[in-house]
């Protein structure tokens, strides 16, 4: 594929990626604005495979390697940190046995 | 594994956040998203691996367990109430991450000059600037909500016209390498310039607007992580990262349509800057006003003999951990026979949903937490409410007084119940640095102290009743 074909693709499914975007979350209840932000932090730590291709090129050129491996530690502090810090604040939400009104 | 296998793997990873996104929009299934979302960030990673342009397994596998230790243990340790913090401290990093990547790739490819093609060169400096952007804003707002800088608003003169030279010097950086001056020092200098500008971008913006610059630079990081999927023609990155970056600007939208401001008022309006008029009238009504603070015991009276009680809580309770203290008070007015409910302002804290997490967390029956609309419908006929450490969210300035900055935010209209009681530490203004005549009013009461301090006292002295 020439490289131009394969611009028009990208930007073609960059395009859908942002009505989707907007699409998905429209509605969303007030009390889940903190975890659905934390949950699409979570999401863009997808970079973590930009690092590690960057990374793992074995580049003769040590310094692109380097930067490479800076971006994996902080890709992976995004990815883990993001989901974790999501599912805490979730777990709150879980359900739970209703109370005896007058109890 | 072959190109086209990675790419159709790539696609289920796709396929699971735009699941994940859906399901985490409901509060039933929104755990679950967020579980499927991290089935899909680990299929990414493991056919990343799989990859024959991966080579060096061991340094990446390293880098990961550092990362993600530092991630899993932060994420663990934190409490709850410094959970915005985190979340800012983790888009931080994410941004950070894909600069890095842009000025890797740029390194790589630009010491043979002229073989750089201009879209690639145009991403990697998309993604170099709103990626430095994003690191350096996100430190700022962790900062400012970690307290280890003031938060309230940082001003200087000239600072718009500073901001805008600098953001223009770093883009016109950016044209020039994309144009073809392959310079790597240029480069060096356009992370610079944007990391600067991504602290005096932030450093204006008042604490209690934090939430809504974290839910922006979160999808600034979104369009950077975009930005180097083209830069590596790679589908996931360029998708996934769309997706953040549409679906947190939607969300940086909704967030601010809860305050009632609109995003630019937030980004420039140096919140929190009290006019001089508005500085005036607050100083002259206090004048005519006067405080009257309430012991414990006065109040728990009030709250016991009362039909109806509705609490608001506001960060204050979050600070003190007053949550299960909260519970317990209402237990035993409950079993008094008295009503009792919480009005829950949908920013009140420092993220919206941040008193509903906490409340949960002290397993508040559901149906007790009131949203915004209901709860005004109610305080006309409520004996008393007791405010825990809100201030702003319930501050009568944003209907009626025009130079106050919070004017036109909809608030919780607390004075129209019988008797407001105001548990606070101290007569300091709130976060957001406003003056607050709801304690001036004749109505109010205040119970100065710790929230949870107070707290107990009163569930002590209402069972002494």
């Amino acid at each position: 594929m020439s490289h131009g074909l394969l611009l028009t693709f990208e930007i073609t499914i960059l395009v859908l990626a942002i009505f989707l975007g907007f699409e998905v979350i429209s509605k969303v209840p007030t009390l889940l604005h903190t975890p659905l932000m934390s949950g699409t932090n979570a999401i863009h730590g997808i970079v973590i495979v930009g690092a590690m291709l960057v990374a793992g090129a074995g580049h003769k050129d040590t310094l692109t390697t380097i930067i490479g491996l800076v971006a994996v530690v902080l890709a992976s502090a995004n990815v883990v940190g993001g989901f974790v810090v999501t599912d805490r604040m979730l777990e709150m939400f879980k359900k739970r046995e209703r109370r005896d009104p007058d109890s | 594994m072959s190109r086209e296998a990675t790419n159709l793997l790539y696609l289920v990873t796709i396929v699971t956040f735009v699941l994940a996104l859906r399901f985490l929009s409901n509060p039933a299934t929104a755990r679950r998203g967020n579980q499927i979302g991290a089935i899909g960030m680990l299929v990414a990673i493991v056919v990343t691996f799989a990859q024959n342009a991966v080579v060096s397994y061991w340094e990446i596998a390293v880098g990961m367990v550092i990362g993600g230790a530092f991630g899993a243990v932060a994420a663990r340790k934190v409490r709850m109430t410094a959970m915005p913090q985190m979340v800012a401290l983790f888009n931080g990093v994410g941004g950070g991450a894909a600069a890095l990547i842009s000025l890797a790739e740029f390194h790589n490819l630009a010491p043979d000059p002229g073989t750089l093609k201009t879209d690639i060169s145009t991403s990697i400096m998309l993604s170099a600037i709103i990626g430095s952007i994003s690191f350096a804003g996100s430190m700022i707002a962790f900062a400012k909500l970690q307290e280890l800088i003031g938060g309230r608003p940082i001003v200087y003169p000239l600072q718009q016209v500073t901001n805008a030279l600098l953001f223009a010097a770093v883009v016109a950086a950016g044209i020039a390498i994309a144009a073809g001056a392959e310079q790597q020092w240029l480069i060096w200098a356009l992370v610079l310039g944007s990391l600067l500008f991504g602290v005096l971008f932030v450093l204006p913006i008042g604490g209690a607007d934090m939430p809504v610059v974290i839910s922006l630079l979160n999808a600034f990081t979104g369009l950077a992580a975009a930005a180097t999927g083209f830069e590596l023609e790679n589908n996931v990155l360029i998708v996934s990262g769309m997706l953040v970056g549409a679906s947190g600007t939607m969300l940086t939208i909704l967030m601010g349509r809860a305050m009632n401001r609109s995003i630019a008022n937030v980004l420039f309006g140096a919140f929190g800057q009290v006019a001089p008029s508005a500085a005036a009238a607050a100083a002259a009504g206090s004048s005519d006003g006067q405080v009257r603070s309430a012991s414990a015991e006065d109040v728990a009276v009030m709250l016991a003999y009362a039909h109806k009680v509705v609490f608001v809580p506001g960060y204050g309770m979050a600070v003190a951990q007053a949550q299960h203290d909260v519970r317990a008070l209402a237990d035993l007015l409950e079993s008094r026979g008295v009503e009792v409910s919480y009005a829950i302002h949908p920013v009140a804290g420092r993220m919206p949903g941040h008193m509903n997490v906490l409340l949960a967390e002290a397993n508040v029956p559901y149906p007790q937490l009131k949203e915004m609309d209901d709860a005004n419908n109610e305080f006309s006929r409520t004996d008393v409410v007791l405010v825990i450490g809100a201030n702003d969210v319930v501050n009568p300035d944003a209907r009626s007084n025009q130079g106050s900055p919070i004017y036109g935010m909809p608030i919780l209209n607390v004075d129209q119940s019988q008797q407001v009681v105001v548990l606070k530490r101290s007569m300091n203004p709130g976060f957001a640095g406003i003056e607050n005549p709801l304690f001036l009013n004749p109505k109010t009461v205040m119970l100065f102290g710790d929230a949870k301090e107070s707290v107990e006292k009163l569930a002590s002295s209402v069972k002494a009743v």
